[in-house]
């Protein structure tokens, strides 16, 4: 029987069938974070359960927490509450965390893989919906809800039906300028946003496998925008190579070892998948999005389509854009660099690399947030921030920040934002706020020009 | 976890596409430590302006429509993984959520807290849209056990699916954990392997 990536992952790690209903799985990484943690600890309290894999678990604190001033005592108390109720319930509980101002602290997404706690051929859950990201690494990574993280502290295990198989492949040769995030927000706007639910989504073809491994997670980080629990790439020796030497990654023979393993993951030549899409790269273009859902893309010098749905009205009312118009020129007074879709070092190169020598428009507000102290630490080392500041930008302290605007990040009413985040939903960054998704790239040129230009202009 | 059977009720009809967690429930109160109270909440910004009176064009503030049964548009609870997405709803008293497709969390966090989601033919809802516009007292029945949706007034209704698992649990008002730490012997033996 010929296997697919995910197959042999998912076999790998199931404890138990039950007849006619879900498999037990187990799994081998838990992240967790200070918001949808807490009510999972006190049922298990409540229950007199214990943690059952404590050395098992990260945490992190990243939605809820400030980007500036983090030595100091976090302002809002809810969300200073919600910090503490973590350390106590991780210092009960022995689990290691990485809390704000710790040099190991950043977005639950970028720090775990820059750590080596991702590896290949795992199974990892988040109470997140982004852990999608870590199937970069050929890993099963997807986000759960907060009754299931209750579970995985119980038992180390989920239970689960096995899903669908899908594959989506994208080969040729890609465009100047097109990057990762216009390679993802091109597939969810040719697929929709409910066209991977049921779904695990593996990623392949000649782009992803040159693809560095910031690339992938930018991609496999927005399989859930188009329904999908989570997307996978195969490992192979760009995977390896980023593992290797860090932190907590398996070491010298053990390492040899694993990779041996790893090898064997990718998807058999003839494994059938349930559902397989391709596409030609040379088709995309660098997108951004017009509506409020993420499927709601197009390419930068295409026109707004013409749909006579409620939805889509009620969207395009929403963001105060018409049927058929244009985005080129449109005047944009705030720039987001970050979330965990776009906050490593990689982003912050491409965004310095078209910020170098040009200074900040005076009607834009910019947030650049680096996704952990490590890409921070990267960003300043590698001389990133003079250009930054040089140009009028000034970089915050890592963190979630304008992504879901849990924090004083928010975007004010009726204001537009380039973002480089993974959603563009009403009020997502702040109420009324208007969300527009795009690359590095593009939102490093809104940053300079103060609206959005046709940046293939350039590029050609 | 509540038990779920079966459950008569008028229905409230959102028929928007593509809601997301988001609009749910909003992320900025997300930041509390508890289960409760998030129904004052649930779609707080399409149920009232931003200087907190209510949104009258919003189908929850016509007293029209009441109901412990929500009529969604297709791809309900697409989005974030928030759980407190489902105790929202929970909390504000509904106990169904129909829709022709739910994003697979909010499936999952639905059934985890005692709250059944519907899945029918992109037919059936626009239906049970007109039959609820036509009369908004019409009468809607669940019935778990026989996994059957019918439309009292006209007897129109159709089947939907759930996985035996999930319904047990419902029915019995069971949750996973207890069922997962009951396999721990057998957990343990696949830890021990696998090293």
């Amino acid at each position: 029987m010929k296997k697919t990536l995910f197959d042999k992952v998912w076999d790998a790690h199931v404890v138990k069938k039950i007849q006619d209903g879900p498999q037990i799985l187990y799994i081998d990484k838990h992240l967790i974070h200070e918001v949808t943690s807490p009510q999972a600890f006190g049922e298990l309290e409540q229950r007199g359960i214990p943690v059952f894999r404590p050395n098992q678990i990260v945490a992190t604190a990243d939605h809820n927490t400030p980007t500036i001033d983090q030595h100091l005592p976090v302002k809002d108390p809810l969300s200073r509450n919600q910090l503490q109720q973590l350390t106590i319930n991780c210092q009960k509980n022995n689990i290691t965390l990485y809390g704000l101002g710790h040099k190991y602290n950043g977005i639950v997404h970028v720090m775990a893989p820059e750590l080596g706690i991702t590896q290949p051929g795992m199974t990892m859950v988040c109470g997140d919906s982004h852990t999608s990201t870590h199937g970069a690494f050929g890993t099963i990574a997807f986000g759960i809800g907060t009754s299931q993280v209750a579970q995985v502290f119980a038992s180390q295990c989920l239970l689960l039906q096995k899903p669908k198989s899908l594959r989506v492949n994208v080969t040729g040769k890609l465009k100047p300028g097109v990057l990762p995030k216009d390679v993802i927000l091109y597939i969810i706007a040719k697929l929709g946003t409910n066209a991977g639910t049921g779904y695990f989504c593996e990623y392949a073809g000649n782009v992803f496998e040159e693809m560095s491994m910031e690339g992938r997670m930018t991609v496999c980080n927005m399989s859930i925008e188009m329904g999908a629990r989570g997307g996978m790439i195969a490992p192979d020796e760009t995977t390896f190579e980023y593992v290797k030497g860090r932190e907590f990654a398996p070491k010298g023979k053990e390492f040899d070892k694993k990779v041996t393993y790893w090898k064997t993951l990718p998807t058999d030549e003839g494994a059938v998948f349930d559902k397989e899409y391709h596409f030609d790269a040379e088709d995309i273009e660098p997108m951004i999005t017009y509506g409020t859902n993420p499927g709601m893309g197009i390419k930068i010098n295409e026109n707004i389509p013409t749909e006579n749905n409620a939805s889509f009205e009620k969207s395009l009312r929403y963001m105060n854009f018409e049927k058929g118009q244009s985005l080129i020129d449109q005047k944009i007074n705030y720039v987001f660099i970050g979330s965990c879709t776009n906050s490593r070092i990689e982003d912050f190169r491409v965004a310095a690399g078209f910020i170098k020598g040009k200074k900040k428009a005076d009607n834009v507000t910019a947030w650049f947030v680096p996704g952990s102290q490590k890409v921070a630490e990267q960003i300043i080392e590698e001389g990133l921030n003079e250009v930054f500041e040089d140009a009028g930008f000034k970089l915050r302290q890592p963190g979630c920040s304008a992504c879901l605007a849990m924090n004083d990040d928010k975007i004010p009413e009726g204001e537009y934002c380039v973002s480089t985040s993974n959603r563009n939903f009403e009020g997502r960054q702040g109420q009324g706020a208007r969300t527009i998704l795009a690359s590095p790239l593009i939102a490093a040129a809104t940053a300079i020009e103060g609206k959005i230009i046709d940046i293939t202009k350039q590029l050609n | 976890m509540d038990k779920f059977t079966k459950l008569k009720s008028s229905a409230i009809p959102l028929s928007i596409e593509n809601v997301d967690t988001d609009q749910i429930i909003p992320a900025r109160f997300l930041k509390v430590t508890s289960r409760d109270g998030f129904g004052e909440n649930l779609f707080r910004d399409w149920r009232y302006h931003k200087d907190g009176s209510p949104n009258l064009d919003f189908v929850m503030n016509n007293a029209t429509y009441s109901g412990s049964v929500l009529v969604a548009g297709d791809n309900f609870g697409c989005g974030s993984s928030r759980e407190h997405a489902a105790w929202a709803i929970h909390d504000y008293g509904f106990k169904v959520v129909v829709s022709s497709f739910f994003a697979d969390i909010f499936k999952g966090n639905a059934l985890n807290n005692g709250v059944l989601p519907v899945q029918v033919s992109p037919e059936y809802l626009k239906e049970l849209f007109t039959q609820i516009k036509k009369d908004p007292k019409t009468q809607i029945e669940v019935d778990l056990e026989n996994q059957k949706i019918t439309i009292l007034s006209t007897g129109s209704s159709s089947s939907f699916e759930i996985n035996s698992y999930k319904k047990t649990c419902l029915i019995n008002g069971y949750d996973d954990i207890d069922f997962l730490i009951s396999n721990k012997t057998e957990i343990e033996a696949f830890e021990n392997e696998r090293v």
